[in-house]
C-alpha cells in the first residue's frame, strides 16, 4: 500500500511544489509516516548541464572527504552545498541531505559511447555498494529527488519544497511492508534522469534483481522498487527499446492474447517475451516513471494497484487516487482508469 | 560354498484362508516366485524383487511381503548393503549392476527447502480465476532485441528468433531409450507427451517406427554408441540432445543388456540380435569443449539450424563452468542431470557414489551463466531426482527453464521402484522387451495415468505460483527470494543463494 502521484506539463510550464504537496497530503490512509519524497524535474536551471547528485550523509565530519574525492577523480565539482533544510516536529534528522553539481571527465571512460553517463552510474553503484555511510539517491541534470522518513507534509516542509520550480513532478507516500522505513528506502528512486515512484510489491523481484545485476547493475536500497529504474535503464538507454516496448517487456500481454494476434505483432510480443522475460514484473504494481522527456504510469497484468490518469490541457497527471488529482487540479477533465498492463505517456513538446 | 546363502531380501507369504487359488500370482511373477503344485501354491522368497505385481494382480489381498525377514546383526559401517557386496563380489570378481538412481541415504536437499506464500501485502492469485502462465520456450533467446521504429510508428524486428520447443508446461518426459523400456511405455509416454503439450527424450535407443506418429513431440538423443543415429533419425525430432553423460553413471558409458536386445531393438539401434549395447564413455570425436561446439554445429548443419541443440551432463563437481562453456558452443538448452537420475542398468558403485545432487549443480549453473551475462541466452533443463510438483517449483526457483521426469514418469505407468530393470523381466512391462511381459503395459491406459500425472502437477505448480503472487513461470525462474532453506548448512545455503528460514 502507498500513494503516488504524477504530473507533467507537456508545454514545460513550470509548477512550484505546494499542489503536490497537498495532492500527497490528502492520500493519507495509503501511508504509515515512514517515508515520502518528491522528484522535481527542470529545478536546477543555472546548473542544467551538471549531474546534480543528492546525497544522503551519515557523519558528514568522516564521510565527505571520501566521497569528494572519489568525485574530483572523476570530474569536476562545479558547486556543493548543503541541501537547505528546516526541522520538522515530527520528523527525525538522521542524514544530512547534500547536493553536488557534478561534471564527470568523460575522458575517463574514452572507449564508452556514452562516457558520462557510465561515469555517473557506475559512481551510484559504487558509492551505494560500498555503505561507508554516503548514498547517493539522486544523480540526474536538472532534476532533484527530495525524500525521508517522515509523513508527505512533514518531508515536504523539511525540504521547502514549494521553493522548488518544475514541469514535472513526482510524489510518494509510503508504507513499508517488506523492507524497514529509512531515508535511502523511500521513493521515488532515481537513476540518471530516470525517476520512479512504485505501489505495490514486486514477487518477481528475486529474479529481476539477479537479471539486473548480470548487466552490472546493484540494488543497494534493500527494496524492490530500485530495480525497476534499472530496468527502465537497461532496457531504454542501453537497449534502445522504445518506451512502449519496454513496457511490454514489463508487463507483457498473455499468450492467450499474443497467440490471437496478427503474425508480425504476435512475432514481436513473442521475441519480447522470450529475450525479456527475466524483466518480466509480476505482482501487484502501479508505478509513475519519469524522465527529462516523458511521464509514463503502469499496472502489472491484472491491475492489482489502482491508477488514474486526468488531463487538463496541457497538463497529465496520474495518481492511485482520482481524488487527488483533483486537490492539486479541480477542473481536471478526462478522468480515465488505464487497462491492466498498458501504458499511459506523456511526452514534453519539442 | 564356503559363504553359503545370504539373508534373503524379502518373504512372501500367503493367507491360505483368503487364498483361492487362482494362480493369478504365478502367472504375474516373471522371477518364479510361486509355483502351483498339488493344489497348494509354493512359494520361493528368494526370487521376490518386492515389484508388487503379484499383490496388485491377488483378487483376495492374499499375499503379504516383508523385507528383511532375517537380518545381519546391525552394524552402522557394515551394513547390510556392503555386506552382500563383498560377499557377491568374493564370488564373482565382477563390477555390480543395479537399476534406478542412487540408493545411499544422502540427505535430500529438496526437503530442506520450503517456499513461499502471500499474506496482506500482495495479494495471492487464484488460478481458477485469472490466468496463470506455464508456457516455457526452451532454446536459445537473443541477449537483445534489435528493433527499427520508421517515421509512421511502425516497429520492425531486426533479430531473428533460433527455433525454440514450445512448452505448456515445464515438465519434459526424460530420455529412456527403446530397449531399455518397452515399446508400450515409450509410446505411453509419447502420447502423454503430446497430450500435454510437451515433449519426451528418445534416449539412445534411436526412433522405433511405431514412434513415428509422435516425432514432433521427441527429442532425439545423440549418445556416444550413436545407436540408431543416422539423416532420418536427426530429422523426424523435434529438437536433437547431445548425451555427454547421465547422472546415474557420470563418466561412463551406457549398458544395455544383450537380453534386452530382440528383433526390433536390434534394428532400431542398428546393432545385432542378442549383443550387449555398450556405449562408449566419452564419444570418441569429443575430447574437448571446441569438439563438443564442433558437433553441435555439425547437427545443425545437417538439420539446417531448423531444431535446437540440446546438451545433457552428469552433475559433477564442476558443472557449472563446463554449463557455461557448453553454453558457448552454440547449444540452445543444457540439461543437467543430478546424482539420483535413475538408470537401467548402471555400475552400482557409480550410481551410488558418483556425482553431486540437483540442487546445488541447477543454482551453481544459473549463476556461473548470470555471472557471464547469458544466462537468459540458453535454457537450463533439470534432471534426475524431480519426485512431485514442488520439486518442480524448487528446480525452476533455483534456475531451471525446465525439468525432465523419468522415474516418477515409470512410476505413473506403474513402476514399483524395485530396482531390477537390468534384468529385462519387469512384470509391469516397462523395463523388459518380452513380447507377453510387454503386453501388460496398455498404451492407451499408460499414457492416460502419464498424461494425469503431468496435469496434476501442472495444476499444482499453477497453485504454488499463485500463492505466491506469480502469474508467469519467468517470474519464477531463478526466484531464490521465494525458497528458505530449513536446517540446511551455510556453506550449501551460499551455494543455492537461499536464506534460512525465518531471515
Amino acid at each position: 500500500m502507498c500513494g503516488i502521484i504524477g504530473v507533467i506539463d507537456r508545454g514545460r510550464k513550470e509548477m512550484d511544489g505546494s499542489l503536490i504537496r497537498r495532492a500527497l497530503s490528502l492520500m493519507k490512509e495509503r501511508g504509515s509516516g515512514e517515508g515520502a519524497g518528491y522528484a522535481v524535474y527542470g529545478c536546477y536551471p543555472e546548473f542544467k548541464d551538471c549531474y546534480a547528485l543528492h546525497v544522503f550523509f551519515d557523519d558528514i565530519h568522516v564521510t565527505k572527504g571520501a566521497l569528494d574525492e572519489t568525485l574530483r577523480r572523476w570530474g569536476e565539482i562545479v558547486h556543493d552545498e548543503e541541501i537547505p533544510t528546516r526541522d520538522q516536529p515530527n520528523l527525525r534528522r538522521v542524514h544530512t541531505p547534500w547536493r553536488y553539481f557534478f561534471r564527470p571527465d568523460p575522458k575517463m571512460m574514452s572507449w564508452s559511447t556514452s562516457p558520462e553517463d557510465d561515469i555517473v552510474t557506475n559512481l551510484v553503484m559504487s558509492v551505494n555498494t560500498e555503505k561507508k555511510g554516503a548514498l547517493i539517491f539522486s544523480s540526474g541534470k536538472n532534476m532533484g529527488v527530495f525524500k525521508a522518513s517522515g509523513w508527505p507534509e512533514d518531508v515536504a516542509d523539511f525540504y521547502r519544497i514549494q521553493d522548488y520550480n518544475g514541469y514535472l513532478w513526482l510524489g510518494h507516500n509510503r508504507y513499508p511492508t517488506n523492507t524497514p522505513g529509512w531515508w535511502g528506502g523511500a521513493h521515488p528512486f532515481n537513476l540518471l534522469g530516470w525517476s520512479v515512484v512504485h505501489n505495490g510489491e514486486i514477487t518477481s523481484y528475486g529474479t529481476n534483481q539477479r537479471y539486473i545485476q548480470s548487466f552490472g547493475y546493484h540494488c543497494t536500497m534493500f527494496t524492490d522498487t530500485e530495480v525497476v529504474a534499472y530496468l527502465f535503464d537497461l532496457l531504454v538507454r542501453k537497449h534502445q527499446l522504445p518506451e512502449d516496448l519496454a513496457m511490454k517487456a514489463l508487463a507483457p500481454p498473455f499468450w492467450d492474447e499474443i497467440d490471437r494476434m496478427e503474425e508480425k505483432e504476435r512475432e514481436l510480443d513473442t521475441a519480447i517475451r522470450l529475450t525479456y522475460g527475466p524483466a518480466l514484473m509480476n505482482g501487484p504494481f502501479a508505478i509513475v516513471v519519469a524522465r527529462p522527456d516523458m511521464m509514463l504510469g503502469i499496472t502489472d497484468r491484472i491491475k492489482l494497484r489502482p491508477l488514474v490518469a486526468g488531463e487538463n490541457g496541457k497538463k497529465l497527471y496520474i495518481s492511485s487516487e482520482e481524488a487527488a488529482i483533483r486537490r492539486m487540479d479541480p477542473e481536471v477533465g478526462k478522468v480515465s482508469m488505464p487497462r491492466a498492463g498498458y501504458p499511459v505517456i506523456g511526452r514534453v513538446e519539442s | 560354498m564356503s559363504i553359503g546363502a545370504v539373508p534373503p531380501r524379502y518373504r512372501i507369504s500367503i493367507d491360505r484362508d483368503q487364498c483361492m487359488l487362482c494362480e493369478r500370482c504365478v502367472e504375474s511373477c516373471p522371477y518364479g516366485v510361486f509355483r502351483s503344485s498339488d493344489g497348494r501354491i509354493l512359494i520361493d522368497s528368494r526370487r521376490c524383487t518386492a515389484c508388487h505385481r503379484c499383490i496388485a494382480m491377488c483378487p483376495r489381498d492374499a499375499i503379504d511381503l516383508k523385507e528383511r525377514p532375517v537380518d545381519y546383526r546391525s552394524h552402522p559401517l557394515w551394513t547390510r548393503e556392503i555386506r552382500e557386496s563383498i560377499y557377491t563380489q568374493a564370488r564373482s570378481g565382477k563390477i555390480i549392476l543395479a537399476g534406478m538412481g542412487n540408493a545411499l541415504p544422502y540427505p535430500v536437499i529438496f526437503d530442506r527447502l520450503v517456499l513461499d506464500a502471500c499474506q496482506v501485502t500482495n495479494p495471492s492469485i487464484d488460478p481458477l480465476r485469472e490466468p496463470m502462465e506455464l508456457r516455457t520456450y526452451v532454446g536459445k533467446k537473443p541477449s537483445r532485441l534489435e528493433i527499427r521504429k520508421d517515421e509512421k510508428g511502425d516497429v520492425e524486428l531486426l533479430t531473428k528468433l533460433s527455433p525454440n520447443l514450445m512448452l505448456e508446461t515445464p515438465i519434459m518426459i526424460a530420455h529412456m531409450s527403446y530397449g531399455a523400456i518397452s515399446r508400450n511405455a515409450q509410446l505411453s509416454l509419447a502420447r502423454a507427451a503430446k497430450e500435454m503439450g510437451t515433449y519426451m527424450g528418445t534416449g539412445e535407443g534411436g526412433l522405433h517406427h511405431a514412434l513415428y506418429p509422435y516425432q514432433d513431440r521427441m527429442i532425439v538423443q545423440v549418445a556416444s554408441g550413436r545407436f540408431g543415429v543416422d539423416i532420418d533419425y536427426l530429422e523426424r525430432g523435434a529438437a536433437i540432445e547431445i548425451k555427454i553423460g547421465q547422472g546415474a553413471k557420470p563418466g561412463l558409458g551406457g549398458h544395455l543388456p544383450g537380453e534386452k536386445v530382440d528383433e526390433d531393438v536390434s534394428s532400431t539401434r542398428m546393432i545385432p540380435v542378442g549383443t550387449d549395447a555398450l556405449s562408449p564413455f566419452p564419444h570418441h570425436d569429443i575430447y574437448s569443449i571446441e569438439d563438443l561446439k564442433q558437433l553441435v554445429r555439425s547437427l545443425k548443419e545437417a538439420t539446417e539450424w531448423k531444431k535446437p541443440v540440446f546438451v545433457k551432463i552428469a552433475a559433477v563437481h564442476n558443472t557449472a563452468a563446463i554449463a557455461a562453456g557448453i553454453a558457448r558452443s552454440s547449444a540452445d538448452a543444457v540439461v543437467i542431470d543430478g546424482f539420483r537420475g535413475g538408470t537401467g542398468a548402471a555400475p552400482k558403485v557409480a550410481r551410488d557414489h558418483v556425482g553431486i545432487p540437483i540442487e546445488a549443480a541447477i543454482a551453481s549453473a544459473d549463476a556461473k551463466l548470470r555471472e557471464q551475462g547469458i544466462r537468459n541466452e540458453v535454457s537450463l533443463i533439470a534432471s534426475g531426482g524431480i519426485r512431485e510438483s514442488a520439486d518442480v517449483a524448487k528446480a525452476i526457483i533455483l534456475g531451471a527453464d525446465a525439468v525432465y521426469i523419468g522415474t516418477a514418469a515409470l512410476v505413473a505407468l506403474g513402476c514399483r521402484v524395485c530396482g531390477n530393470c537390468y534384468r529385462g523381466l519387469c512384470p509391469w512391462g516397462i523395463a523388459t522387451q518380452r513380447e507377453d511381459l510387454v503386453s501388460r503395459l496398455d498404451p492407451e491406459t499408460g499414457s492416460k495415468q502419464a498424461a494425469n500425472l503431468i496435469q496434476a502437477w501442472t495444476h499444482e505448480l499453477s497453485e504454488l505460483m499463485g500463492a505466491a503472487g506469480i502469474n508467469s513461470i519467468e517470474s519464477l525462474r531463478g526466484n531464490r527470494d521465494r525458497l528458505r532453506g530449513y536446517m540446511l548448512d551455510e556453506g550449501l545455503m551460499k551455494v543455492l543463494d537461499v536464506k534460512t528460514v525465518g531471515a
